[in-house]
């Protein structure tokens, strides 16, 4: 099967006078089916939000410098390279191709345009819809993300809005133009834990139902463990690890992941046990052209890790980048 | 028993009686509730009146001198109130009252198409500056920069003074041409906080495209400021306005009657009938502070701190 998205050795390069470059996302590549859910996983600074944007062009200003290529599958021969793609081009896809979810419900929204309003817009530019077409089609998208009473929804503005409805409007927007890829940045950071999941399970209905591909990105491994098809865990700009949700859950190979998954409160642990944290923050990364970034934060770091880089490595289930993983003999 | 009302069914109602208002109409709600806003309002509110009806209301010609008024006229004494001549006769013999009335449409028209034109240009100069960036703004700002750092009324002075013959026309540029940079780089600085704003990444996010974007998602929330900086200035436009005809560079007509000139030809004559300075001169308080009341109050009826 063709995946739908082709996200191949992607770079993302912040230049900056007189100082070193910051290289947010270095050499990330993994792939997205149709009607598939993939999750970006890392903690924050590991390059998941700029690997969004960088998929939709959107990276700020002229300083950075992208790197790789961003294969859509369009229904076109060949795959389009969106990351040639002039301005105008993109500006077609996005909101009609590709679909984005943001963080922040409220300021994701415009406060002086009511959201109906904002729903619409995105209907008139790319489904050609006339102006009462677009309202109908706007109370039921607005119906089906879980609105009550849309019909009156549909002249609110966002501040006369709970979060989780803006959020829910947030969606109806991104979903407005059936695109064949959501993007959702942490969709449910700023909600609180039971509107969290409310907000997933419609994501899941959502996708499920219009057939449309989901990349989740989070830090949230919970999040991960209940939507996601497949995951990749993101460390300094690079994939360190790659599996289908079960196998990454029951056997974490990489020192980072299962960090991860160890740091997790589990109800049937005993309180009175420390929970386990990984030392450091971002801020002790190595560079990756010698050593493995994670290596000074690492548990089972040996010698090898600050001398020479880890090789991404294809097992049978699995793509991981490390010299010591976990279940290996040390 | 009936059933409870429970604070979540208190809160949707609550919503519900929101929903649907449009931010104008609970904006024109925090004005009403505003005691400043509505003395602001009521004194802009007669002065517009008075302006609107100056032909009606006057009780005589502003330019006609009257021979009972002229007779009385001598070096040292000019005619006070009396009937039929309420504020009594100018220096001229003219009617004092009427030339009062028929001054405010010259402060209304000026004060208005000053600020109009200075904000249509500012907004256009900040729209351009603050949604373009690179150079387009440094060219755009560096202009608003030296145009800023000289002082507003010697701007207005030089531009009017500049004109072949001075009229009404060049004083409403004059003033206008003040008033641009300021509206500019307002306009500019508050574009510019909207171009990084996430509402704008997501609407880019979405294809909208790129004018779309600067003038229904930037523009309506960056002119906030801009609108409250216009009423403030119809205050300080009416004052810079007065100020030239007070130094000779506005309207060169003798016969139309101006609080400014009206202020200026009066200074020989402060010992003699003081009153010819100070009627001028309330008017140009009261009006300017009528603005300056409602522009406060709507400022604070459109911070969207006092929103709920």
């Amino acid at each position: 099967m063709t995946p739908l998205l082709s996200v191949q050795d992607l770079t993302v390069r912040f230049v900056r006078k007189g100082e070193a470059d910051i290289v947010a996302v270095d050499g990330v590549s993994f792939d997205v089916g149709p009607g598939e859910i993939v999750g970006l996983v890392g903690e924050s600074g590991c390059g998941k939000s700029v690997t969004s944007l960088a998929i939709m062009g959107l990276l700020p200003g002229r300083t950075p410098r992208v790197g790789g290529s961003v294969l859509f599958d369009d229904g076109a021969a060949a795959p389009t390279d969106l990351l040639t793609l002039s301005d105008a081009a993109l500006r077609e896809r996005r909101g009609r191709d590709i679909g984005m979810v943001f963080q922040d419900p409220l300021s994701s929204l415009n406060p002086v345009v009511p959201v109906g309003v904002q729903i619409t817009e995105a209907l008139t530019r790319h489904r050609g819809m006339g102006k009462d077409e677009a309202r109908t089609e706007a109370v039921t998208l607005l119906e089906r993300v879980g609105i009550p009473d849309p019909a009156r929804r549909v002249t609110a503005y966002p501040h006369q809005m709970s979060g989780g409805m803006r959020q829910r409007a947030l969606i109806a927007i991104a979903l407005a133009c059936r695109p064949r890829l959501l993007i959702a940045d942490e969709p449910t950071t700023a909600l609180d834990v039971t509107i969290q999941a409310q907000i997933l399970e419609l994501l899941r209905e959502l996708v499920a139902e219009t057939g449309t591909a989901l990349i989740m990105i989070t830090h949230d491994l919970g999040v991960v463990a209940g939507l996601c098809d497949r995951v990749n865990v993101l460390y300094g700009g690079r994939v360190v690890e790659r599996a289908d949700r079960h196998a990454l859950f029951a056997s974490p190979r990489h020192p980072y992941t299962s960090g991860l998954i160890g740091s997790i409160p589990r109800l049937d642990s005993d309180p009175a046990d420390e929970l386990p944290a990984i030392t450091g923050s971002v801020s002790d990364n190595l560079p990756w052209d010698h050593a493995c970034a994670f290596a000074p934060r690492c548990p089972r770091a040996i010698e090898t890790c600050t001398t020479t880089t880890p090789v991404a490595e294809s097992g049978a289930d699995r793509l991981l980048r490390c010299h010591n993983p976990v279940g290996a003999a040390r | 028993m009936s059933a409870p009302t429970t604070w979540a069914q208190r809160r949707r109602d609550r919503i519900d009686d929101t929903a649907g208002r449009s931010l104008t109409a609970d904006a024109l709600r925090r004005l009403r509730r505003s005691p400043t806003a509505i003395v602001g309002a009521v004194i802009i509110g007669i002065f517009v009146l008075v302006s609107v009806f100056a032909p009606l209301l006057a009780p005589h010609d502003p330019a006609q001198a009257f021979p009972q008024l002229l007779d009385q006229l001598r070096p040292g004494s000019i005619p006070g109130p009396q009937p039929g001549f309420p504020l009594g006769s100018d220096q001229n013999g003219r009617d004092e009252f009427s030339r009062m009335i028929l001054a405010s449409r010259q402060t209304l028209l000026v004060g208005v198409l000053a600020t109009v034109f200075g904000l249509a240009a500012g907004v256009v100069v900040g729209v351009l500056a603050g949604a373009f960036g690179g150079w387009v703004d440094t060219v755009l700002m560096r202009v608003t920069d030296v145009l800023l750092s000289i002082p507003s009324l010697l701007l207005a002075i030089s531009v009017a003074a500049l004109a072949a013959r001075p009229s009404q026309t060049t004083v409403i540029i004059a003033v206008a041409l003040v008033n641009v940079p300021i509206f500019a780089r307002l306009l500019r600085g508050s574009m510019l906080a909207q171009r990084e704003s996430d509402h704008v990444l997501a609407a880019t996010a979405l294809g909208v495209k790129r004018r779309a974007v600067v003038l229904r998602h930037m523009l309506p929330n960056a002119i906030g400021p801009v609108i409250v900086q216009a009423t403030l200035t119809l205050a300080t436009a009416i004052l810079d306005a007065a100020a030239l005809s007070f130094l000779g560079l506005g309207d060169a007509d003798p016969a139309r009657a101006e609080w400014g000139l009206m202020l200026a030809s009066a200074q020989p004559y402060l010992d003699v009938r003081p009153g010819l300075a100070v009627y001028p001169a309330i008017a140009i308080i009261v009006v300017a502070l009528g603005f300056t009341l409602l522009g406060e109050s709507l400022r604070e009826a459109l911070d969207p701190k006092g929103r709920r």
